[in-house]
């Protein structure tokens, strides 16, 4: 496995969305190549034939009866809404 | 009267001869709050009006028509949603979030008669085990203020633990109840995987997730338990299995029982305290008619990197949401749609959340998912066999719950690895995804410690049956705290 260097916490934070100056990226580096180090541990066993585990129990797809239920109030779902109007909600403006 | 060292029998036995009403009750838990809060800083939005006035109804409802835990004050873990209570998570991304409807379990706690009091500061989403990464206060221990309460359920386990209520919930998802349990000396529950709803639970890893009971006694936990589990329509993961009376379980006897005591979990790593703790506590097991065995659970040691993989993997997966759009913080700062999102989210989390992301969003990226993610599940394939081939001869695990008592406020905090090693021994059971409880067993310097005994799928019952054998064989449960002494009665 590798270990995570600078730029590519740089390029991580970008694609999880998160700004971080050059001297964040520095700090987190160094913590997540400790980090990352540590899991090297697991290379010491061989899985070859393990089967991965998802979920410990039996999961099986939960189906409901295809039709229409009334959902939430619209009045409601825009009570956590920063900004709003006309029932939208309203993000800032935004040229690319 | 002095409501803090009662049992929920106790307090009913109260109500029903008229010595206190729910409204008292209630009253009195403010009050106490109120005293402690200063000191211990371990609840977040209070919900006084509404309590107050749900107390004055409850009083209204005839006796036959109660349960145990009829008109009972608890708190909730912040990370439960809550109708029209701030519910933040302990993270600044929520600051200000008011839920439009109750998690499934606040809807149970409510169709049982409780009364909630408040919400209960946690690390943020409930990624740590000292609650110092929570955005709005550090929870003090009560046995020592200047040490942690532990995590990420702190908050819950300090409130128990000072008397200010007592029953809260909490969630689990690598230790984040029976951590904080056994730091402060009262009982958490980690029920089996599916056992309780998680619909309404804010998720941080939804594979390992968990919300518990944290009480003073362990009939008390059982009869939470009772309250809050069951199947539910809301949760695809939520087991649709029978549940028992968890309290009838509680019959006393332990006669032939056979205890599987895992060498690994008296180990390296694991403190001299914590182990004579244990072996003590197993000492009087046997003594009520338990044969303990020594096994091996021979993959323990590669737990903690499994969990941190696929733990941060579901995280940055499950933490996505949070985009500043629709709920939640959102950043003054954008000049551009992604600027938007990247600055609202890096002011909005905390290091550690962010830690988690990056970690996460790195194990699950093409090129490292196979190294990393689908390691990571393979070895949980061995984690949980081993428990599977324990639960073949056994029936409970037992040894300590952390390696070490409380630590102090500021010690570990910017080593994350060591912060991490706190959850050693109860990250195997969320991998396996298999029940257990912290009951005390204990103190270090004045510091309480904590039993861990583990349980098959499902089977709650002989785990808590255990747990009352234990409690009702010894006092470390009777011991109070300092931030007793002086408080508003």
């Amino acid at each position: 496995m590798a270990k995570m260097t600078k730029e590519e916490v740089i390029e991580v934070a970008h694609l999880a969305r998160l700004a971080i100056t050059d001297e964040e990226a520095e700090h987190f580096a160094d913590q997540l190549e400790a980090i990352t180090n540590a899991m090297e541990l697991l290379n010491e066993l061989d899985t070859e034939n393990v089967e991965p585990t998802t979920h410990v129990l039996q999961m099986v797809n939960v189906l409901r009866e295809d039709k229409s239920i009334p959902g939430l109030d619209r009045e409601l779902m825009l009570k956590n809404v920063k900004e709003h109007e006309g029932g939208q909600v309203k993000v800032p403006t935004i040229l690319e | 009267m002095s409501l803090v060292d009662k049992t929920a029998a106790e307090l009913q036995e109260m109500i029903h001869t008229k010595e206190t009403t729910i409204a008292e009750m209630t009253q009195q838990a403010f009050d106490r709050i109120e005293a402690l809060e200063p000191k211990v800083d371990a609840f977040l939005a209070l919900n006084k009006e509404r309590a107050t006035e749900q107390a004055a109804e409850m009083d209204k409802v005839p006796f036959a028509e109660r349960g145990p835990l009829f008109g009972l004050p608890i708190g909730v873990k912040d990370n439960i949603v809550t109708e029209g209570l701030e519910t933040t998570a302990s993270s600044r991304i929520l600051e200000g979030f008011n839920p439009i409807y109750n998690a499934t379990v606040v809807e149970k706690l409510k169709e049982a008669g409780m009364v909630t009091v408040g919400k209960l500061n946690m690390d943020e989403f409930a990624m740590g085990s000292s609650n110092e990464n929570s955005y709005y206060k550090k929870t003090k221990n009560p046995w020592d203020l200047e040490t942690v309460p532990g995590g990420s359920s702190g908050g819950s386990a300090a409130a128990v633990a000072a008397g200010e209520v007592p029953f809260t919930l909490g969630s689990d998802t690598g230790g984040s109840i029976r951590q904080p349990a056994a730091f402060c000396g009262v009982v958490g529950m980690k029920p089996t995987y599916g056992r309780v709803s998680r619909f309404g639970l804010i998720a941080y890893a939804s594979s390992l997730d968990q919300i518990g009971p944290i009480t003073r006694t362990v009939k008390d936990n059982a009869l939470l338990l009772n309250a809050i589990s069951g199947h539910d329509d809301k949760d695809s993961t939520s087991a649709n299995v029978e549940v028992p009376d968890f309290a009838a379980a509680l019959t006393g006897d332990i006669t032939g029982l056979r205890i599987g005591v895992p060498k690994e979990y008296f180990g390296e790593g694991v403190g001299e305290a914590a182990k004579q703790a244990a072996l003590d506590a197993l000492k009087v097991l046997e003594e009520r008619g338990a044969i303990c065995e020594e096994i091996s659970l021979p993959h323990s040691k590669y737990a903690l990197a499994t969990y941190y993989l696929l733990a941060s993997s579901e995280a940055s997966s499950n933490l996505s949401r949070f985009d500043g759009i629709r709920y939640g913080y959102r950043t003054e700062k954008a000049g551009s749609l992604l600027e938007f999102y990247m600055n609202t989210r890096s002011e909005g989390f905390g290091d550690e959340v962010k830690r988690r992301i990056m970690l996460g969003t790195y194990a699950l990226s093409s090129g490292y998912y196979d190294a990393y993610y689908k390691k990571a599940q393979k070895v949980r394939t061995l984690i949980k066999k081993d428990f599977d081939d324990a639960f073949e001869k056994y029936d409970v695990i037992i040894g300590p719950t952390t390696p070490t008592p409380a630590f102090k406020i500021g010690e570990i905090i910017d080593d994350p690895l060591t912060m991490y090693a706190n959850d050693i021994l109860t990250i195997p059971v969320n991998l396996a995804g298999v029940p257990a409880i912290s009951v005390p067993c204990g103190f270090d310097n004045g510091l309480p410690l904590g039993l861990q005994i583990i349980g098959k799928y499902f089977d709650e019952e002989t785990v808590y049956r255990v747990a009352d054998v234990f409690e009702q064989a010894t006092d470390f449960h009777k011991k109070t705290p300092q931030t007793w002494e002086g408080a508003a009665k």
